[in-house]
């Protein structure tokens, strides 16, 4: 279930399929990528997507966040959801790789998201979020 | 030095209050010990045999007087009094309690340090020359590289859950003080064409699989560095094994796919990575390496004294060369004869800190070796910098020599570790406490592992030791030829492993056999390199 959501946009109704159904019968609008399927099969047909679901079976499990980051660079500009061991300290970092949903499988206190979204201003470093890099800032 | 400004210093205190919001959330049960471990270990906390450990960085091993005084503050107030200078250049502390690290977080960033990414899956402290900025050999200064790619590498929202931890060094000499090739990815600043660039190892590393990192770029432009690097890891985040954390380091990806293929895959990612604009402009390196201009050298080139024979010694063991006329590089050795490597009590903390104010332009290093450089002493203060040193027990003669051994914290603290590594090394240095006899022995690298992730190097110790349980014994394994310098090479183990005195014994009747096969001024490495095992297995099994 989708607990957090970061778009204005309406949600999209269609489940998500998986990659291989999804190469085969293209007509799919969401699309759900695991682990070790390759992000970049998608980028053919980012713009008739409206929702990628990536999977993290185990939060350990970082893959999805260079999976996130791929997609956007490819300007991919529906949703993004980050599903399964999705865990507070895990989302401010999802959302700078690009993530703009969430729908973890174990509920997550809504005011501690808030505050780990909150606690830094600032970055060092570019991502696929807006936020200006340390070093943009300090050179104008 | 590099000095924080507005935005360094609010990544840090924001660090202090997320952490403290984590260990609040841990105390009050919002979280398992599961999901709080890679939080605290993502800030150097790890869960020891009888106690918290925190690991603080020190990045790439430089401080000031100020910094070292807080170490020694936190040793006294919150620990035993005490410290343990790592082979990853930092400090770590053997007895914290769960409810004062945020406190112990708060005063580190008082005085601009952290503990940000000293453990986890994540790209860990930034290891360098501990010459840097006084070695007459360097093409540049490494650190404000190694600064730019702290910064870079702080709080990295893609690569913080690596398949495995992530570790860089940076040289800029031909001499490798810094084991650069034994790193995830090892970085040699050189100069093509007047231009400064890196040029890029990657896979090194030790642990159960040593490697040694093949070159995969010859040479990348400083403002083409951090898209390169985001492509290294975004190829090894993507691909790296998941399935078994012993083969999860780059290392083992690289062996697998060989050195071609990964960097066929770095190049194509980096096409596509250079044109994100995330590479900072060099005014960044340059704005970082204004802090790094040489101090204001000033004494005149005089020779000490040497009519005390006791500095005499110190003097011709651990003073080197500076790139400076009328300067000299200090080396100041934790390892005191029976002492524990790398230790330092809080007292001795501050005497160093005192000296560095006083004689170092208010600088100091921690070398990988787990010693300390005072990196800029005018010659002229050499001789009360060794009475000050001496009187606080900090003036052992031993640098390189077979006594200067490092070593893990073993299963006198470790919980992963199948043997104790300090009562080995006490025991070898109390062996050969006679100086005479460890100068004759010439440079003698050392290192003893209490288990086999190698934390203690043994690997590359022209002699490494490694503890390791059999059957409910401690047992060590003895290797020969490895090393980390520039003719880095991963040791051999020379035959069934010893017990505790036996493996001291053995160590004996190795230097025995080098004394009498040694040619001109070959070193201990170089003469098993050009005679091979067997005189050394004849003489230690025979």
């Amino acid at each position: 279930m989708v607990e957090f959501r970061y778009r204005t946009d309406e949600v999209t109704e269609q489940p998500s399929v998986t990659l291989d159904a999804f190469l085969d019968q293209s007509n799919a609008t969401a699309v759900r990528l695991e682990p070790d399927d390759d992000a970049r099969a998608l980028i053919p047909f980012l713009d008739r997507l409206t929702l990628i679901e990536v999977a993290f079976p185990k939060f350990r499990d970082g893959r999805g966040y260079s999976a996130a980051r791929i997609l956007r660079e490819a300007g991919y500009r529906g949703e993004l959801r980050a599903q399964g061991d999705v865990l507070v300290d895990q989302i401010a970092y999802m959302r700078r790789c690009g993530f703009d949903s969430f729908a973890p499988e174990s509920s997550l206190n809504p005011d501690a998201v808030a505050r780990a979204l909150a606690n830094y201003d600032h970055a060092y470093q570019g991502a696929a979020d807006s936020v200006v890099p340390i070093w943009k800032l300090r050179h104008g | 030095m590099y000095k924080y400004d507005n935005y360094d210093q609010a990544m840090v205190n924001a660090r202090v209050a997320e952490f403290r919001d984590q260990i609040n959330r841990r105390i009050a049960g919002e979280m398992t010990e599961d999901q709080f471990k890679p939080l605290r270990l993502m800030n150097g906390l790890y869960l020891q045999l009888h106690a918290y450990m925190l690991r603080v960085a020190i990045p790439y091993g430089t401080l000031d007087s100020r910094q070292m005084r807080m170490l020694a503050h936190i040793a006294r107030k919150y620990d035993r009094d005490y410290g343990h200078f790592t082979t990853r250049q930092n400090i770590q502390y053997n007895w914290i309690k769960l409810e004062d690290c945020a406190d112990i977080l708060e005063e580190l960033a008082t005085v601009e340090m952290h503990a940000i990414q000293t453990s986890g899956n994540c790209i860990r402290n930034i290891s360098s020359d501990q010459y840097a900025g006084a070695a007459a050999d360097e093409v540049t200064d490494p650190r404000p590289w190694a600064e730019l790619l702290r910064q870079w590498s702080t709080f990295h929202p893609e690569f913080s859950y690596l398949p495995r931890k992530f570790k860089i060094a940076v040289i800029a000499s031909s001499e490798d003080r810094a084991a650069m090739r034994l790193h995830d990815i090892g970085l040699e600043l050189v100069r093509k064409d007047g231009e400064l660039g890196a040029r890029v190892f990657v896979g090194g590393g030790m642990g159960r699989t040593p490697m040694i990192a093949p070159e995969i770029n010859p040479f990348v432009k400083a403002d083409d560095l951090l898209s390169y690097l985001e492509a290294c890891l975004r190829v090894y985040n993507r691909y790296g094994r998941r399935d078994n954390m012993y083969k999860a380091r780059i290392k083992i990806l690289i062996h697998e796919i060989g050195a071609d293929a990964y960097r066929r895959q770095v190049a194509e990612e980096f096409a596509h990575v250079k044109t994100l604009g995330i590479d900072p402009p060099l005014a960044e390196l340059e704005r970082i390496s204004a802090f790094f201009t040489p101090p204001a050298y000033d004494a005149a080139n005089v020779e000490p004294d040497r009519k005390d024979p006791d500095f005499a010694l110190w003097l011709d063991q651990n003073v080197k060369p500076h790139k400076q006329a009328g300067y000299a590089i200090v080396n100041i050795s934790l390892k005191p004869i029976g002492g524990i490597p790398g230790d330092a009590t809080s007292k001795q903390i501050d005497v160093m800190a005192d000296l560095a104010e006083k004689y170092s332009f208010d600088e100091l290093r921690v070398t990988h070796a787990q010693n300390i450089v005072l990196p800029y002493v005018a010659k002229r203060d050499l001789y009360a910098v060794w009475q000050a040193l001496r009187d606080a027990k900090l003036a052992d003669a031993n640098l390189d020599l077979i006594s200067d051994i490092i070593a893990c914290p073993g299963l006198d603290y470790c919980s992963l570790a199948n043997a104790r590594s300090i009562p080995v090394a006490q025991k070898i240095a109390t062996r050969f406490a006679d100086m005479d006899r460890q100068r004759d022995l010439g440079e003698l690298k050392l290192k003893i592992s209490g288990c086999i992730n190698a934390c203690g190097h043994h690997h590359a110790g022209h002699i490494g030791i490694l503890g390791v349980d059999k059957k409910g014994v401690e047992n060590y394994q003895l290797t020969f030829g490895g090393s980390g310098a520039e003719d880095v090479s991963i040791g051999k183990i020379i035959g069934p492993g010893f017990d505790e005195d036996g493996v001291v014994d053995a160590v004996e009747k190795a230097t025995e056999v080098y004394k009498a096969l040694r040619e001109g001024d070959e070193r201990f490495v170089d003469t098993y390199r050009r005679v091979g095992l067997e005189p050394f297995k004849e003489a230690i099994y025979g």
